[in-house]
């Protein structure tokens, strides 16, 4: 098992495997999004006070979780690559960045949309809003760091730091609903209680929220093939990938 | 561009970045982290009451007086503990309802009254059809119908045995 | 759900502008961005050391 994993772990055994578990990510991400969209506008009623304008929660919910849970999973990668010194778990948290970097915009983006027609503004320094708008910095931050620095290996390192020091921000993100008075409004599924939401909202949430995990895997594992590529383009199995004719005749 | 240059760009950035970042936060330690400060909060003179501050609550059940001149509204904001009257002149939003949530920015005058120069509705995380919103209103009505019977029948002069 | 038409579907209420402007927003960039990936994939195995097309 462990020879496995460590087969794996190198970019030459990854690239491939990536390349055969990509199509199955966009199906995936595909069927959910189809099965949440048509739950989120068909199936899911209206709401008691919002009316329609709150069928944005489809994808303004699921983009915020993905823009933390992304980071998170990004941070451990790059933790793993500088502590293990493994590149392709830095390739890892490298190609996760600018997706996450995305689901937090859209989480803004989507929010200020909703916020108008609801609270009344576009945009409020709540401790919510404004520490899921330091998320997006950190992710530009982390994209900036490692594009500044030309030797890959120092790059990951900075990047490393910059991605865990910025970790302490996603608890602060979730629990600032609780923490401080805001006005975002608190969690309407969380794992501590029963959920605050009709069951087919809910269920079109969640199916959203699975296209969203989905659509973040396939998009990570398509940037980690060209990091992949753009990085070990001296080493001697990428020339043998993308000259095929020139190995035909080796065992 | 040279890569050099490429380079002390991108570090400009990533600087920028960071420092925004921390500027951020550290202006939301400055006006600090809570958004609104409660009725309670105002009377205890938590609030800085030189300057504008938020007020947050519920909209207080009968509140709700519009002006003469049809431009401002009165309302009252309460935490249930206590309760601070506003006056606001413009557009109030469309959540904004009696016994919701309320957040409005302004200045406490010498009269006693906030004069909001914002208005904002603070929802709550309940999502429903409006079906089981009215079964659930008229449920939690009965329930309180049922308590002033339990009240009213209770022998007087003793707590009633629980 | 009953929409009943094409019209009170997209008019969402009144809130269409909102409702709207975050799903194509949020399709655009999305699909964007799966675009850009393509073509980086495609310029890293034509050339691997170029730099990515994608920003």
């Amino acid at each position: 098992m462990a020879i496995r994993i460590f087969q794996f772990s190198s970019p030459q055994t990854f690239y491939p495997l990536a390349g055969r578990l990509i199509p199955l990510f966009w199906v995936l991400a595909a069927l959910f999004s189809a099965a949440g969209l048509y739950t989120g506008f068909f199936v899911a009623p209206t709401d008691f006070q919002q009316g329609e304008v709150y069928r944005i929660i489809f994808i303004h919910v699921p983009a915020a979780w993905m823009s933390m849970f992304i980071y998170l999973v990004m941070a451990g990668w790059a933790a793993v690559g500088l502590v293990l010194n493994t590149r392709l778990s830095s390739m890892m948290a490298q190609a996760l960045a600018p997706t996450g970097a995305l689901m937090t915009f859209i989480a803004l983006w989507t929010g200020s949309l909703w916020g108008r027609p609801t609270w009344g503004t576009w945009w409020v320094w709540d401790a919510r809003l404004t520490s899921e708008l330091i998320l997006l910095f950190l992710y530009l931050g982390f994209m900036a760091l490692q594009a500044s620095i030309d030797d890959p290996r120092r790059a990951d390192k900075a990047g490393a730091i910059l991605a865990m020091v910025g970790v302490v921000n996603v608890p602060i993100i979730y629990f600032s609903v609780k923490w401080w008075n805001t006005l975002h409004q608190g969690a309407s599924v969380s794992l501590t209680r029963a959920p605050s939401m009709a069951s087919d909202m809910l269920t079109g949430m969640l199916l959203m929220a699975l296209a969203f995990w989905m659509y973040a895997i396939a998009a990570a594992l398509m940037r980690v093939q060209s990091i992949i590529l753009e990085r070990e383009r001296h080493a001697g199995w990428v020339k043998d990938l993308l000259e095929p004719a020139a190995v035909k005749g080796s065992p | 561009m040279k890569p050099r240059h490429k380079r002390l760009v991108l570090a400009g950035a990533a600087a920028a970045a960071v420092a925004l970042a921390v500027g951020l936060i550290l202006v939301a330690f400055e006006s600090n982290i809570q958004l609104f400060f409660s009725p309670t909060q105002v009377v205890a003179g938590e609030a800085p009451l030189s300057r504008t501050f938020r007020i947050g609550g519920l909209v207080e059940q009968g509140s709700v007086k519009r002006a003469e001149d049809g431009v401002t509204v009165r309302f009252a904001v309460t935490d249930t503990a206590r309760t601070i009257p506003v006056a606001y002149k413009g557009i109030l939003p469309d959540l904004f309802k009696e016994g919701k949530g309320v957040v409005a920015q302004g200045r406490l005058e010498a009269d006693g009254v906030f004069h909001a120069s914002q208005v904002l509705a603070k929802h709550d995380e309940n999502y429903m059809p409006p079906e089981a919103a009215t079964a659930l209103e008229r449920a939690r009505k009965a329930e309180s119908e049922s308590q002033k019977t339990l009240v009213m029948d209770r022998p007087a002069g003793g707590e009633a045995p629980k | 759900m009953e929409w009943g038409s094409v019209e009170s579907f997209l008019s969402m209420g009144g809130r269409g502008a909102y409702v709207w402007g975050s799903y194509g927003v949020t399709a655009l960039l999305l699909g964007l961005e799966a675009v850009l990936l393509v073509r980086r994939h495609r310029g890293a195995r034509r050339e691997p050391g170029a730099p990515g097309a994608e920003p």
